[in-house]
């Protein structure tokens, strides 16, 4: 083979069409591909029809392969259901019993589509992976890494889902969203004939479209054999003293207002939950603040490592605002970082991911504990 | 323009030129209706019942005895569909969808099934079938050969065994004919399913053999046409193309000495100079054109890719509804683990196929998988 080809991850939706469009104009040769991650055949209870959001569909495969037949590049379905039930569903089921909030499609970057994708990809002669997500990536000559950097439309950044990349991965990824809005997208898109009138952004977690993760892990579980034992409990305030009961901590994420159940003179929030011990602590909309936080399993972008307390701006779930912070080094410990918030920041929620930006640069990401 | 090599013939078969020849004759000459009583009729009805007797000639047969359908899924489901409420059919683990489906159909119709496992080589030991026999069965449904691994099961024993009970059989011989000779007599069954697609002939037509009083429900009705078994206007340009298939196989025209060589030398040639490879089926009777092989570290999904974007078509496992690969049921059950069942793929050989594809084949296979082995994190490199 001449020129090594690069294989391009396509949804079937208008993102990663556009990607595989554009690198098709500049002449690169191609191999699209599409991700069969999840069989939404199953879990039947929890997959109503025309819930939108939802992945691996027949319909999603019928417009890349259509799309690609109009680029005229060799497309191929591959089949990675396994790898996705273990390293992204369960561990997401796990994380939400353990009465932390996962986030999903971080593990699907980490360990698919970096990873096994990128992994098939090399297999198959192809030098890069491309997709349609909005982050930049360039390589920086001083620091001799490669960096990740916001997208240029910072309303679809991606970057909190994404700092899980090692310099190997971005070696060898390439976003051209990453310079491109969503309206000049869409414009190129319609250009291109691709299906995207149909095509609403997905905004769940692909593999629930309905946002009922608990109606998700129970059915999941029923599907195992598993039962999920009615963890029914009490329902607590900061002092200790009961308030109410509920049918499962996992019907509870950190700062929840609804669904408590409880009358009060004041807004409750889900506080903690405690899955020991079945219960879920609720309070006032101060309670919820925090000025600190440890991260770990960090992984470090466009520094190798933390010497010394270093100003950042940190962000804790994917629509917070990056606020003002230091990230002071762990000793000992180069895949844990403490953060200091100059103001205290709500709802603080283990199992999401604390991103540290310097700027438009990411330096390093890592799981909250 | 790449070049191309053909080595997916268990899937389907580019159509010979005399089929083609055939086929198009009769589409632009024969056009009238096999049920009209004029002559235009009579031509087309002529066109049919010629292609029938080349068919029925193909496996030993007489043309009253043959039903034409739309293909083997439809032979499948027709012979499936005699069974009555209440008895019990004994059938194996390794079968076509286009059997285990109608088997799935029959369970939730109170008929019991019974899913004989093959050995380790993908054969199903003739005792296995026996022990599986109840007062009550009333048919036994096993394939001639295997579409993946091309394992020949002991059909014409177990027609033996089932004449002896009583007991009605059925074979799957899609992916049979052609490559192996075929006698329903000597065979002892009551049904024998053919597709003419992988005959070098075209989609969308095949046929039963069905013994003259054997039970058989019609599944689709509102015409006379096939004797009441099989109503609908006959598709007989098609059903013309499927007769000179037949007539070609039986003249070997898929040239199955030469084929076995080829696989023969494929075989070899992969097994020497790949290292951690088996073949799956080996040891056991099988086609002469099939050869299924495992790589140790590789999913066979990806070596496809690979080869194809070499120029190469071969298979992997069956494609489900999006077209990404699920592991073999057939390789499952053989005993493979999940992980050697994904490692698999099918190499099957046809007629245009030559020594230089071959030597070609086995180049581009070792340059695959040693490609997809050193990122494999699943190949122990030590």
């Amino acid at each position: 083979m001449p020129e090594k080809p690069i294989a391009v991850a396509m949804s079937g939706g208008v993102d990663s069409s556009t990607v595989a469009a554009l690198l098709r104009r500049e002449g690169k040769p191609l191999v699209g591909m599409t991700m069969q991650l999840w069989n939404q055949r199953r879990l039947p209870e929890v997959n109503k029809e025309g819930a939108t959001g939802r992945c691996c569909s027949i319909d999603d495969v019928y417009d890349a392969r259509y799309v690609a037949e109009q680029l005229g590049i060799p497309y191929y379905v591959v089949n990675f259901e396994k790898r996705f039930e273990e390293q992204v569903v369960e561990p997401f089921i796990d994380e939400y019993l353990a009465g932390r909030t996962p986030i999903p499609c971080t593990l699907c970057n980490n360990f698919i589509k970096f990873d096994q994708f990128l992994e098939l990809a090399e297999g198959l002669g192809a030098d890069t992976v491309a997709t349609g997500h909005y982050a930049r990536i360039r390589y920086d000559t001083p620091s001799g890494r490669y960096q990740l950097l916001r997208a240029a439309d910072s309303a679809k950044d991606q970057t909190y889902f994404l700092w899980g990349l090692t310099q190997q991965q971005m070696a060898h990824t390439q976003f051209p969203l990453g310079h491109m809005t969503k309206p000049q997208v869409r414009e190129l898109a319609k250009e291109l004939d691709v299906p995207v009138a149909k095509k609403p952004d997905s905004q769940e977690i692909c593999f629930v479209p309905t946002g009922d993760y608990a109606a998700f892990i129970e059915a999941y579980r029923k599907e195992k054999g598993i039962p999920t034992e009615t963890t029914r409990g009490d329902i607590v305030d900061t002092e200790g003293k009961k308030r109410g009961e509920h049918n499962g901590v996992h019907h509870f994420t950190v700062g929840q207002r609804k669904g408590l159940g409880i009358a009060a003179g004041e807004p409750l929030y889900v506080i903690a939950t405690r899955p020991a011990e079945q219960l879920v602590i609720i309070g006032r909309s101060e309670d919820l603040l925090r000025r600190e936080l440890t991260a770990k399993q960090v992984n470090w972008i466009s520094v190798a490592h933390l010497d010394a307390p270093l100003r950042v701006q940190v962000k804790i779930r994917n629509k917070h605002e990056a606020a003002p912070a230091t990230a002071f080094p762990v000793d000992g410990e180069p895949a844990r970082v403490r953060i200091v918030f100059d103001e205290p920041q709500r709802a603080v929620t283990p199992g999401q991911a604390a991103v540290l930006y310097d700027g438009e640069l990411v330096v390093a990401g890592g799981w909250i504990e | 323009m790449q070049s191309r090599a053909y080595f997916d013939h268990n899937a389907t078969t580019p159509l010979a030129g005399e089929v083609a020849a055939a086929f198009t004759a009769a589409l632009r000459d024969v056009y009238g209706n096999a049920s009209s009583i004029h002559q235009e009729g009579q031509a087309a009805k002529r066109t049919l019942e010629r292609a029938r007797r080349e068919i029925a000639a193909l496996v030993g047969a007489g043309p009253k005895e043959i039903v034409l359908l739309s293909g083997g899924t439809e032979a499948n489901n027709l012979a499936l569909s005699a069974c009555s409420p209440g008895t019990h059919v004994v059938t194996t683990a390794v079968e076509h969808p286009a059997v285990l489906g109608p088997c799935a159909r029959l369970e939730q119709a109170g008929v019991a099934v019974t899913y004989v496992a093959p050995a380790r080589n993908g054969g199903v030991p003739i005792e296995a079938v026996r022990d599986a026999l109840r007062p009550e069965t009333s048919l036994i449904s096993v394939m001639h050969a295997n579409n993946e691994t091309g394992v020949v099961q002991p059909v014409a024993e177990i027609g033996a065994l089932a004449r002896e009970r009583g007991i009605r059989f059925h074979i799957d011989g899609v992916q049979a004919a052609g490559k192996l000779p075929i006698d329903v007599q000597a065979l002892g069954c009551d049904y024998y399913s053919l597709s003419a697609h992988k005959l070098y002939a075209p989609k969308g037509v095949g046929a039963l053999y069905v013994r003259p009083g054997a039970p058989l429900h019609a599944q689709l009705l509102g015409g006379h046409q096939e004797r009441d078994r099989r109503a609908g206007t006959e598709n007989v340009p098609a059903v013309a193309a499927f007769g000179a298939a037949a007539r070609l196989a039986l003249a070997n025209h898929h040239d199955n000495l030469r084929l076995a060589e080829l696989r023969d030398r494929l075989e070899t040639g992969i097994l020497s100079s790949i290292p951690d490879a088996w073949v799956n089926g080996a040891g056991a009777h099988r086609l002469p054109n099939t050869t299924n092989i495992g790589f140790a570290g590789v999913e066979g999904e990806a070596m496809v890719i690979a080869l194809d974007l070499r120029g190469f078509a071969v298979s992997s496992g069956s494609a489900c509804s999006s077209g990404a690969v699920e592991p073999s049921h057939v390789l499952l059950a053989m005993g493979l683990s999940r992980e050697d069942a994904r490692s698999s793929l099918r190499f099957s050989l046809g007629q245009s196929n030559t020594t230089e594809q071959v030597d070609a084949l086995i180049e581009a296979v070792a340059a695959s998988i040693t490609q997809l082995r050193r990122v494999s994190a699943t190949y122990s490199h030590a």
